[in-house]
């Protein structure tokens, strides 16, 4: 028995040398850090131990028969072939150890149902592929978007312990207190799903969908996009931080204090000019997070769906086309419109990277005046 | 079940048939088209799953190292939509179109010019399918269940080709219903009265209703989805006052009956196989018929347990999942009327019984993971994991397809005249059976664990189990490559079959010579 | 083909016609059911008339107002207020701000949703900017108002309704047509 499992366990350590980490396997659901999840685990726990106790009965008799009623043992078959007191008796148990699933999944999906008020509410939406956060009750907003290098997801670089469940911004929620999420979608249907909150809810565009959690645990939990879509459905992962209150309350100072700082600097920046040496590197890292998962690092795409922006006409020559595109976004493409995605700063940033990087060398330094003109409609 | 009374068959008197690529392209013969079919189907199980062993090689390992993601979702798409339309239906209805007319005693089906229809426009709509492949821009990409707004606003150019596909396999699915229709119900023998029809007729019956009344609302799920992607209807678009909700409803109401279209055939087939190898009659059968028509109604009333999460209120998901969890009833009576029918039989373990067997192992296991998927609060954990791609790769693998392939190996020596190799089936079926269960059964702990499905790279606490679930993969892929070698090696030749090969078989295809003449039964046999 | 095949399939594919007809009446179907049950939380496109409900003062729902333009809908888009706090029966204003920063003159839609979504049964609109296409000229700026009040039916479950509108850019729409914008909406 030792023999085998040291066997089970080496052979996929052995295949993935190099990139195994200590992760322990996990077999079953999380029971999760509220009571809600923990119900849903001690339901699941229920459902699984009935399921097994039929498969058992049923097998048994199965194998039960296979081993004494064979030819080989010279038995001659028996000629019964109907019973209505049988056929009553195997539908009406069934039916009775239903109701006892029933009851219990009733009592939780009510539990889950809870409309008091909250008192943290958070406007979750998703786009392809990340998520926004609007916190309703303070002037926070902002992107969340995967942080996971693509060096790691290429292979040239080691995979880290959170690889593909690390984002740049996660969303911060208190302890203890009820949280409530709005959820909706800028474009095709996406789900935000965290195991350990036992929330799934779909985000569907146009419409608002709602769920609540009311952590136990300070603690970071991860999750993923659940509903297939896209090209990078798998790289739009949610991170979720629980602070203990104050915590909370700090964060929020801080938040606040730092997206206040940003839009300062936003009016410091018209006035100011940037150097094409700094734009380029604050504009390489815009674009590998922003723009590379479509139109590729080396600005190649993936036409006719995502064109090339090598050598393209827009990057290369339009320059107000080019902003605008930036700012609008092209409707009826997936090109969004990256005016609240991006600040100012790294707006223009990444259009000027654009215009130099993989050889579309024109030279162009875009200033964010010329941007900041454009969206306050003086472009045209 | 049903005895002949008169023998007298003239049938190899007239066994004269056209000879070439003719014969294939206008024959109006249920043998022939049945033939087609199943080879057709043989054809897309191994692209189909050719594209599977895509998905588990880039899942190997986590990272990207083989596919693209847009090349991966691609591959999923086209995986679930082939093996769905191009691979298990086509299979049941050649296997309807070989048997029904046997087992009734009928000449032929009732509409043989609209069956060789019925065929040959398939192969053109999974050509159509995969020349949209090769299109700038790729393939459809939204997997099987096609998502509005996902396929309209945000596909590609080849949804066009896509629906336009959907559209041809739909016509012939339905022309093929009409035609199990009304043979069955014009053309039984004299004295094959409704309860005497074997089981599998009568799954045949019951899943040609099915495709009846939910082909059609399949055609105008993707016809709106074309005129929202083309012409500006706005069914599925919030913008002009649609909702992407109502997609997932009118797609699931066909999709949930689809899914019994995939099972009620096989459950058919293993209530002609227990009995046979058990050589004893099939215990309940009334309760069988009664089970498969409660399933077939039940399959109208539950789809939105697809739909869960897309935040219904409190009183659908109830209702919903009461009706979902009642489903287990009427299928758990047909697992309990099998394991009645071997109690106290006289077993033996050929080929086709071996399948049968771990079809209704397997098969039971996917069923108790659906019960679990019906409780609401936990299919929130469960949904869009790998947990459902175990369930249903438990149903339709080791189920549907399991049960297929008894039904091959079943009516092998019937169709080609020949035994098959008992040896290399045997190795077949063992491979098969400890492959499936290697690829399939730790996708329930991944899914539980938390791995999303339809991504083409995860997270590295789902490594091992990934690495282990694409080798029993590539060990169920190669399996069937024995399968294939069978099937030709019996086809060519081999020890010759007598006219009932199983000692314990009944019914009227059994009364026939084997190989079956080209036409049988032109004198209706009398039933008693 | 004899009679008793042609009557047969004349009636399935009669049952095949009625299907593919049936899957096409889902969608009014769906829109019928969802307003007698709020299962989507739609709230209805026609206004009511402003009936003299009773005022029920014995208690306070919170109305929760969430604007959003759309991605690709460069206006700016927000209610004055986040949240109200009313008594059911009492007809309130709310104002939502629209302005273009563009330059050019965009038509835009919005289109409304409520949570929870049986609660949209006892939301009622006497007036509402989502009711018609909104036109506003580039540089432009407005303010869009919504008069509505909660029917004092509303069951006692619910204490917080949030009503969200997501701004749609429907100009193409216009534009695909041949018209032009300005004149259409009266500029």
């Amino acid at each position: 028995m030792a023999k085998t499992r040291s066997w089970r366990w080496s052979l996929p350590a052995l295949l993935l040398a190099g990139q195994a980490h200590a992760t322990g396997i996990q077999f079953n659901m999380t029971p999760g850090v509220t009571d809600i999840s923990q119900q849903v685990y001690a339901l699941h726990m229920t459902i699984f131990w009935i399921c097994c106790a039929i498969g058992l009965v049923v097998f048994t008799a199965m194998f039960v028969s296979i081993i004494l009623h064979r030819k080989s043992r010279g038995v001659t078959p028996a000629t019964f072939h109907e019973s209505t007191k049988v056929e009553i008796i195997w539908t009406a148990i069934p039916v009775l150890i239903l109701i006892v699933m029933a009851i219990p999944a009733t009592r939780v999906l009510i539990a889950m149902e809870d409309t008091s008020d909250s008192d943290v509410t958070v406007l979750i939406t998703g786009s392809q592929w990340r998520w926004h956060y609007e916190y309703l009750d303070y002037d926070i907003d902002y992107f969340s978007i995967l942080a996971t290098p693509r060096g790691q997801v290429e292979g040239r670089l080691p995979k880290g312990d959170n690889y593909l469940l690390e984002v740049d911004r996660p969303l911060v929620i208190p302890t203890g207190k009820k949280v409530r999420f709005l959820m909706t979608s800028d474009d095709v249907i996406h789900s935000w799903w965290v195991p350990a909150f036992a929330i799934k809810k779909d985000t569907n565009p146009g419409f608002i969908n709602e769920a609540w959690t009311q952590v136990n645990e300070p603690g970071i939990y991860r999750g993923q996009c659940a509903e297939l879509c896209g090209m990078d459905h798998g790289f739009m992962p949610i991170v979720v931080i629980a602070k203990e209150p104050d915590d909370f309350a700090k964060w929020v100072e801080q938040e606040e204090a730092r997206i206040a700082a940003i839009r300062e600097e936003e009016q410091r920046l018209l006035a100011l000019r940037m150097n094409i040496e700094e734009q380029m590197v604050l504009g390489e890292r815009v674009y590998l997070a922003h723009c590379a998962a479509c139109h590729q690092p080396n600005g190649t795409g993936l036409p006719p769906m995502f064109p090339a922006l090598k050598d393209n006409y827009v990057t290369t020559q339009d320059r107000a086309e080019h902003i605008k595109v930036m700012v609008d976004g092209r409707p009826g493409t997936s090109m969004a419109s990256f005016a609240r995605q991006l600040s100012l700063r790294e707006l223009t940033s990444v259009i000027t990277y654009t215009r130099n990087a993989w050889g579309n060398d024109t030279g162009d330094v875009v200033q964010a005046v010329e941007v900041y003109e454009y969206m306050q409609g003086k472009g045209e | 079940m049903s005895t002949v009374t008169t023998a007298d068959h003239h049938d190899e008197h007239h066994d004269h048939k056209p000879t070439g690529i003719k014969r294939w392209l206008f024959t109006t013969n249920h043998k022939d088209i049945g033939s087609l079919y199943l080879i057709f189907a043989l054809a897309m199980f191994f692209l189909g799953g050719a594209m599977a062993m895509v998905i588990r090689l880039e899942l190997f390992q986590p990272g990207l190292q083989f596919v693209d993601p847009q090349f991966f979702n691609q591959m999923t798409t086209m995986h679930g939509l082939i093996m769905v339309f191009g691979a298990v239906m086509p299979a049941f209805t050649g296997l309807a179109n070989w048997m029904i007319p046997m087992m009734i005693g009928a000449p032929d089906m009732a509409l043989p010019r609209m069956n060789n229809w019925s065929f040959w426009i398939l192969p053109f709509a999974f050509l159509i399918l995969i020349i949209s492949m090769f299109l700038p821009g790729g393939g459809p990409d939204f997997g099987w269940t096609f998502y509005a707004p996902l396929s309209t606003t945000y596909s590609n150019d080849s949804t066009a080709l896509f629906v336009f596909a959907v559209h041809i396999m739909g016509i012939s699915s339905i022309m093929g219903a009409i035609n199990v229709i009304v043979t069955i119900v014009n053309m039984r023998a004299p004295g094959m009265t409704w309860m005497k029809l074997p089981l599998f007729v009568w799954t045949w019956l019951i899943t040609a209703f099915l495709l009846i009344m939910v082909m059609p609302v399949l055609a105008g799920v993707v016809t709106m989805v074309l005129t929202d992607k083309y012409f500006a209807t706005s069914f599925f678009d919030a913008a002009g006052g649609g909702d992407p909700v109502l997609f997932q409803h009118i797609f699931w109401f066909f999709g949930h009956p689809e899914v019994y279209i995939m099972i009620l055939p096989a459950f058919g087939i293993v209530s002609a196989i227990v009995p046979t190898f058990a050589r004893k009659k099939l215990f309940g059968y009334a309760s069988m018929v009664y089970a498969t028509a409660s399933i077939a109604i039940l399959s109208f009333l539950v789809w939105a347990h697809h739909m869960f999460t897309t935040g219904m209120p409190v009183f659908a998901t109830l209702f919903f999942m009461y009706t979902t969890m009642l489903i287990a009833v009427p299928t758990g009576v047909k697992v309990f009327n099998w394991v009645a029918t071997m109690w106290r039989g006289a077993m033996t373990f050929e080929v086709p019984m071996m399948f049968a067997l771990a079809f209704i192992v397997l098969f039971t296991i996917g069923g108790l993971s659906g019960v679990m998927l019906a409780i609401t609060p936990a299919d929130f954990q469960y949904h869009d994991t790998y947990f459902v791609v175990a369930h249903f790769h438990y149903v339709l693998v080791s189920g549907a397809v399991f049960s297929i392939v008894a039904a091959v190996y079943y009516w092998l020596p019937k169709w080609t005249g020949h035994m098959y190799d008992e040896k290399l089936g045997q190795l077949h079926f063992w491979c098969s059976l400890i492959s499936v269960n290697l690829l399939f059964f730790p996708m329930h702990f991944v899914g539980l664990a938390g791995m999303p499905r339809r991504i083409p790279d995860y997270a590295l606490q789902f490594a091992d189990f990934n690495a282990f679930v694409s080798v029993g993969g590539f060990l169920f892929g190669l399996s069937q490559l024995i399968f294939l070698w069978v099937v030709i090696k019996c086809a060519r030749g081999g020890e010759k079959a007598p006219a009932k090969p199983w000692e314990g078989a009944e019914g009227l295809e059994w009364e026939v010579p084997s190989p079956a003449p080209y036409h049988t039964f032109d004198t209706p046999p009398q039933v008693k | 083909m004899n009679a008793k095949h042609s009557t047969l399939i004349g009636k399935l594919s009669l049952l095949v016609v009625a299907m593919f007809a049936f899957g096409y009446a889902l969608v009014p179907l769906y829109d019928v059911f969802c307003d007698i049950t709020g299962i989507n939380g739609k709230t209805a496109s026609e206004p009511v008339s402003a009936e003299a409900a009773i005022i029920d003062t014995s208690r306070e729902i919170t109305i929760e107002f969430i604007a959003r333009p759309n991605q690709q809908m460069p206006w700016i888009f927000r209610p004055e207020v986040r949240r109200m706090r009313v008594h059911p029966g009492e007809i309130h204003i709310m104002n939502y701000l629209a302005e273009n920063p563009t330059g050019r003159a965009i038509v835009g839609q919005a289109v409304p949703s409520v949570s929870p979504g049986q609660a949209a049964l006892f939301f009622h609109k006497i007036e509402c900017f989502c009711f018609t296409q909104q036109y506003l000229a580039g540089g432009n700026d407005m303010l869009m108002p919504l008069q509505f009040y909660v029917d004092p039916a509303l069951p006692a479950q619910f204490s917080t309704i949030t009503l969200s509108y997501t701004l749609y850019d429907v100009t193409s729409q216009w534009q695909d047509s041949g018209q032009d914008t300005a004149t259409e909406f009266g500029e």
